[in-house]
Order: C-alpha cells, then sequence, then structure tokens
C-alpha cells in the first residue's frame, strides 16, 4: 500500500484488529492460569498493545521499521519465566512478529564449545532452530565468565549480538537469569543492553500467592487438600520460604511430590482398606507435616545435628 | 552454456525470496535442507562438497537463507544447490535439489569422441572449466 491510499481519513476499529488476532484470549488466558506476577502482566499487556498498534502503522505504512522485540526476564528460580516466554512467543506470533512462533530453550551448554572452533557452529545451529521464533536463554549470565578471559562464551555473545541486530524480523531473543547477576552481566556487556528493549521483572511471590498454586497445581493433578492438610501446608509455605534455596513456585511443585509420595505410601501401607475416589484424592495433614520443614521448627537444634549427620 | 541440473534449472535464476519460499516448504514438509557447492559440475558428478553439516529440526527458511548467504560470500564463484532430504522411512533419499547460485560465465561442456575398435565411437563430455585446477576454475 502506498502513501496515497493510506490518507489520514483511513479508520481503524481497534476491537475488530484485537479480536482478528484473537490475542485477547492469551491474555485472559494469562491472567487466569498465571498467580500474582502484577507487574509482569502489566507489562505483557502493554508490549501486546503497542505491539498491536505497531500493527496498524505498519498496514496504514506509517512505519517501516521492525520494532525490536528482545526481552530481559529477569527474577528468582521459579517465577515463572520460562512459562510466560511461551505465552509470549504465541502473542508475537498471533501479532505476526514472528513467523513460526515456536520456542527454543537453551542455556549455556548449547551454545558454547569445548575446544576451538566448536562454538560458532553450535551458537549458529540453535540460531538456525530458533529463526522465525523466539529463542529463550535460561541463565544467560552464565555465557559471560569474567574470570576467564579465554573462554569461548564471549564468542557465543558476539555471535548472538550480531544476529540480534542484522535479522531482528526472523527472531526474539528473551534472556532469562537471576535479577543481580543479569545485572552484573549487562555491565560487562554493554551491547547486549542496548538491543534489548524490554526488561521485565519478576517478583517473587507472595504466601497467599503460593497457595494458590500449590491448589491450581494440585486441582490439575486430581489432587486436593483436605482442611486440616490446608493449614499444614500454609504453614509449611510460612516454614519453607525463610529457608536457603527457596525456589518459589519450584519448591512448591517439588514438595507436592513429595506429599503425594508420602500419601501413596500411607495408602498402600493399609492394604485391607477399601478405599473411595475422595481418600485417593485428597491429601491430609500427616503427609503435609511429615515434611523435613517441620522437623527443623521444632528443634533448630536437633536439625542442626541432623544436617551434620546427614 | 547454462548448466541444466535439478529442479528449476530451465527456469530463470530463482530469487531469494523464491529460494526461501522453496526451502520453506521444504521445511514443512519435514525434510532436512543441506547446502552444497562444487566447481565441477559434470553432470555425473555426484559429490558436492557440503557446506557446514545437513540441517534437521529448523522450522524457518531464515536459518538456511543466512547459511547460503555465508556460503555465497565464500563461494559466489561457483554452483551451489540446495538439497531437501527426507528422513522418513521408505524414502530415506533426496526430495528435491535445486541450483541457487551458478558462476557468472559458464563455459560449457566439450564432446569428446574416441574412436575404438572397429570403427566404435565412446564419447565423453568434458567441461571445459574442469582444465584449470580446482579454485581457479571460473573467475
Amino acid at each position: 500500500m502506498d502513501m496515497d491510499t493510506a490518507d489520514m481519513t483511513d479508520t481503524v476499529n481497534l476491537r475488530e484488529e484485537l479480536e482478528a488476532v484473537g490475542i485477547e484470549e492469551i491474555l485472559t488466558q494469562l491472567d487466569r492460569e498465571l498467580i500474582g506476577l502484577a507487574p509482569v502482566k502489566t507489562r505483557i499487556r502493554e508490549i501486546a498493545s503497542l505491539l498491536l498498534i505497531e500493527r496498524i502503522r505498519k498496514r496504514l505504512n506509517l512505519t517501516s521499521e521492525v520494532p525490536t522485540l528482545h526481552m530481559s526476564f529477569t527474577g528468582n528460580p521459579g517465577t515463572g519465566k520460562t512459562t510466560v516466554a511461551l505465552r509470549i512467543a504465541s502473542i508475537l506470533h498471533r501479532l505476526g512478529f514472528v513467523r513460526r512462533g515456536q520456542v527454543v530453550s537453551v542455556t549455556r551448554d548449547e551454545l558454547v564449545g569445548q575446544y576451538i572452533g566448536h562454538t560458532a557452529p553450535k551458537t549458529k545451529e540453535v540460531l538456525k532452530k530458533a529463526m522465525g521464533g523466539v529463542l529463550f536463554i535460561d541463565e544467560a549470565y552464565y555465557l559471560h565468565r569474567p574470570d576467564n578471559e579465554r573462554d569461548y562464551g564471549q564468542e557465543a555473545i558476539e555471535i548472538l549480538l550480531q544476529v540480534m541486530e542484522s535479522q531482528r524480523e526472523d527472531l526474539v531473543v528473551i534472556l532469562a537469569g537471576y535479577g543481580d547477576r543479569m545485572d552484573k552481566f549487562f555491565a560487562s556487556n554493554p551491547g547486549f543492553r542496548s538491543r534489548i528493549a524490554h526488561h521485565i521483572d519478576f517478583p517473587d511471590y507472595s504466601e497467599p500467592e503460593l497457595l494458590a498454586i500449590a491448589e491450581l497445581m494440585l486441582g490439575d493433578m486430581n489432587y486436593k487438600f483436605s482442611a486440616d492438610a490446608r493449614e499444614a501446608f500454609i504453614r509449611y509455605i510460612a516454614l519453607r520460604k525463610t529457608q536457603p534455596l527457596f525456589s518459589n513456585a519450584r519448591s512448591i511443585r517439588n514438595a507436592l511430590d513429595r506429599m503425594r509420595l508420602r500419601q501413596a505410601n500411607r495408602l498402600v501401607a493399609d492394604l485391607d482398606r477399601v478405599l473411595t475416589a475422595d481418600d485417593i484424592m485428597s491429601l491430609e495433614a500427616s503427609d503435609v507435616l511429615a515434611s523435613r520443614v517441620f522437623l527443623k521448627d521444632r528443634s533448630t537444634v536437633r536439625s542442626a545435628e541432623q544436617a551434620r549427620d546427614r | 552454456m547454462r548448466i541444466t541440473q535439478g529442479c528449476f534449472s530451465f527456469l530463470p535464476d530463482l530469487t531469494d525470496e523464491q529460494i526461501s519460499r522453496q526451502v520453506q516448504y521444504c521445511l514443512e514438509n519435514g525434510w532436512a535442507v543441506n547446502i552444497e557447492f562444487t566447481d565441477d559440475p559434470h553432470p555425473r558428478n555426484n559429490f558436492w562438497e557440503m557446506w557446514g553439516l545437513p540441517m534437521f529440526d529448523l522450522r524457518d527458511a531464515a536459518g538456511v537463507m543466512m547459511e547460503l548467504n555465508q556460503c555465497r560470500k565464500v563461494y559466489g564463484d561457483r554452483y551451489i544447490r540446495l538439497s531437501a532430504f527426507d528422513s522418513s522411512h521408505g524414502w530415506e533419499s533426496v526430495r528435491l535439489s535445486f541450483i541457487v547460485n551458478r558462476p557468472k560465465e559458464e563455459p560449457g561442456f566439450r564432446l569428446e569422441r574416441h574412436e575404438v575398435a572397429g570403427r566404435n565411437i565412446r564419447y565423453t563430455t568434458k567441461s571445459y572449466a574442469a582444465d584449470r585446477p580446482e579454485g581457479r576454475r571460473y573467475g
């Protein structure tokens, strides 16, 4: 379309545009399925709106530039970075900013080689697979090893930067990692910071949010808490949060897996009992309270001893 | 003499846009697209050299085009072809192959006649370009 046809009298119906691409559906799904993360959702809505307008502007010939869409996700472990990356990919795909919409998730191992001359083909292979979609680099700060100047990570970084700049319409790169280490990474690689348009910070989940996540996960697996177990789990979350190596939703999922194990053990222990579907579905307080987390609560001295013995 | 090998070789040279569409067609069929080059385009030369590794698991033609452009930078004065390999059971062979780059001047082939016993004739095609050493055959 040339400028003559796209005169200023052209009207655009935003609602129709929005419905035509169907991102509203993805955004509401995001709201429904991801608990908490309010700032992240707001940012994603903002980006989606921007891209929708950008798309219309492109059609009206008001812009020809491809917007920079590379993003960085920072936040503690288990705050939903990978999940959001998958959603972003489908939003970008619906809006036509990536052609295929696949997500290729990699870490340092898949990008950096073992010996001289190994890195470039390896990085390029990953880039080729991600073309037309989203390349998600988890724990991206590992690419840069400041203590070793001959590290091959730098080579991977250079290839990435080059492709991020020259093939912006073919590929969107999302870097993810923990906040403070990503800051250091960006400080030592200013090229990355300037090529990334959207920095999104993922906050930690609050305790009620973690409980809601747990119940959502259990619901998906057709389990449920009994009333007592729910109470116990609230206490569990409060205690677990204070302990080291707490990784938000991931810790919750692991805790639930262990509780399912204990529940199964408890049910199998009493072979003569006739079970109802409800028995098999519900987790009892005893399944929760058997966790080591409570053990430490009862006696910190004893747990210190146990930690030493283990 | 314009060499005609593989698909589309009786058509005018494909543009990058057209090549990209063909590659996308191959990828959507689940074929792996490979880049090969040679400066000995004899029709019986089955052994073209490969540019890089076969490219499995690609979703978008942009990846192949990236490699092709790099190959052109290095071997722009030679023949480059793309071949699409179907690894599915029962096929396990090349499904589509077409030339995407050719030298500016193609001197063509001469036909040699050997008179052998009983006034029989044996024919040989020889590429004029292949008389010169490898790497200096075109341009």
